[in-house]
């Protein structure tokens, strides 16, 4: 999941207009950018939108650090492909954030400053080319989890980004599965690689579901809006149902001695991550949150004078094409 | 920096002999950048054979509260649908 503990706003809205907004999300409606809606949607909807584009764009960091390092020109031509697509994922939320009236550039800003968040896993480090197989298979299948439901989500335009997003995330997890297969089934050394990058992730990736929110007034309030569909507890168990068989057929072990199939809930109960940690690194101590935040301020800023210079070229060509009319 | 790119409304014709449709948005300094964005950002995958910008703020739009005045009136005119006329079986199709 790329949004994790988004907190919701409850405003100083007129009662009749709510629960005719209410209404109309109960009935299945979705919300449009000019409808009337309640700040605390809104304000809401900018968070959970912003941090969700956020981590696509950081997430491309962790990726993009082995783009030259592929072991085959396939491999790299497929990595740059799917870190191109990350990009394309941000650019869409960035959109449907935008027509809530948030500007894209503040969005950044608030990035860089702190005030916005991204998902936890990407404070962690990409070691060795195992991890981009771990990455593919675990983080966006974890982030597929979350995407799916969100197609149904009560604001149109996000509803819309996550349609695309998922046409083109399953792509994403099938070349990590890939990748872990061919390491799986190679040699001694390439199967200890594929097991220490599940062993890394595995944690981490059930952290990005969040802490269970069952009593959480936030997720009460964002599902009943329809911007959060399942508690972040129904996802975890579903990825992990999901996980635990494909990791037995790669021949690895996840590293949890507590698994076991519990044929009365019809799933698999697990230990839960060290929460402590997964607060730790939202709070910034993480492995490579620094660094993150660095690289991306570094573009940023490193950047600015492109941006001005192609605005005040294109203000230029502006001009004289309307002088020569 | 402050001035951010203006925001470009991108409409895509599919490959099917189909009508340019919305498909989103995205930030360019000027129509040619919109465009080569566009196929960046929206044809990744062979999703077109047209690429149509257009600056946001040349866009014109209804006003949800407008629904009423807008499109009530067509509502009681059932008329309009072929389905409103019986026709009988032995005419044929029609």
């Amino acid at each position: 999941m790329y949004a994790q503990m988004v907190k919701s706003d409850v405003g100083q809205d007129d009662p009749a207009r709510l629960a005719a907004f209410q209404a109309r999300i109960d009935a299945g409606e979705k919300i449009e950018p000019k409808d009337w809606m309640p700040e605390g949607y809104r304000k809401t909807l900018i968070r959970q939108i912003g941090q969700h584009a956020h981590s696509e764009i950081v997430g491309q960091l962790p990726e993009g650090n082995w783009i030259t390092r592929a072991p085959s020109l396939e491999r790299k031509a497929i990595l740059l492909a799917k870190v191109q697509d990350e990009a394309g994922h941000g650019r869409y939320l960035y959109c449907a954030a935008e027509t809530l009236g948030v500007s894209r550039d503040a969005l950044t800003e608030m990035l860089i400053d702190g005030r916005m968040k991204y998902s936890s896993i990407f404070n962690y480090p990409t070691l060795t080319w195992a991890d981009m197989g771990a990455v593919g298979w675990l983080v966006d299948g974890a982030a597929i989890m979350n995407q799916v439901p969100l197609q149904r989500t009560s604001f149109g335009p996000y509803a819309r980004a996550m349609i695309r997003v998922c046409k083109e995330e399953s792509f994403h997890q099938r070349q990590g599965f890939d990748i872990m297969m061919k390491m799986a089934k190679g040699t001694a050394a390439q199967k200890k690689m594929a097991q220490d990058a599940l062993n890394r992730f595995w944690f981490p990736s059930l952290m990005m579901f969040g802490p269970s929110d069952k009593d959480s007034v936030h997720s009460a309030q964002s599902m009943a809006w329809k911007i959060k569909m399942n508690t972040n507890d129904e996802l975890r168990q579903k990825f992990v149902d999901q996980t635990v068989p494909q990791a037995a057929y790669l021949g690895l072990t996840v590293p949890d001695d507590t698994i076991a199939w519990n044929a009365a809930k019809g799933g698999y109960d697990f230990a839960e991550p060290d929460w402590s940690e997964f607060f730790d690194v939202l709070k910034g101590n993480g492995p490579c949150n620094s660094e993150r935040i660095a690289a991306r301020r570094k573009a940023w800023e490193d950047g600015a004078w492109v941006r001005a210079g192609m605005l005040a070229h294109a203000e230029k060509k502006k001009a004289r094409k309307m002088a020569a009319e | 920096m402050s001035a951010e790119w203006p925001l470009w409304e991108v409409f895509i014709r599919g490959q099917h002999g189909m009508a340019h449709r919305h498909v989103g948005s995205l930030h360019a300094a000027d129509a040619e950048m919109a465009v080569k964005n566009a196929r960046d950002v929206y044809t990744r995958r062979n999703e077109g054979v047209s690429i149509w910008v257009v600056e946001a703020r040349h866009i014109a739009a209804s006003s949800p509260s407008d629904k009423g005045p807008l499109y009530e009136p067509a509502t009681s005119k059932v008329y309009r649908h072929p389905t409103f006329f019986d026709i009988p079986d032995d005419v044929g199709a029609m």
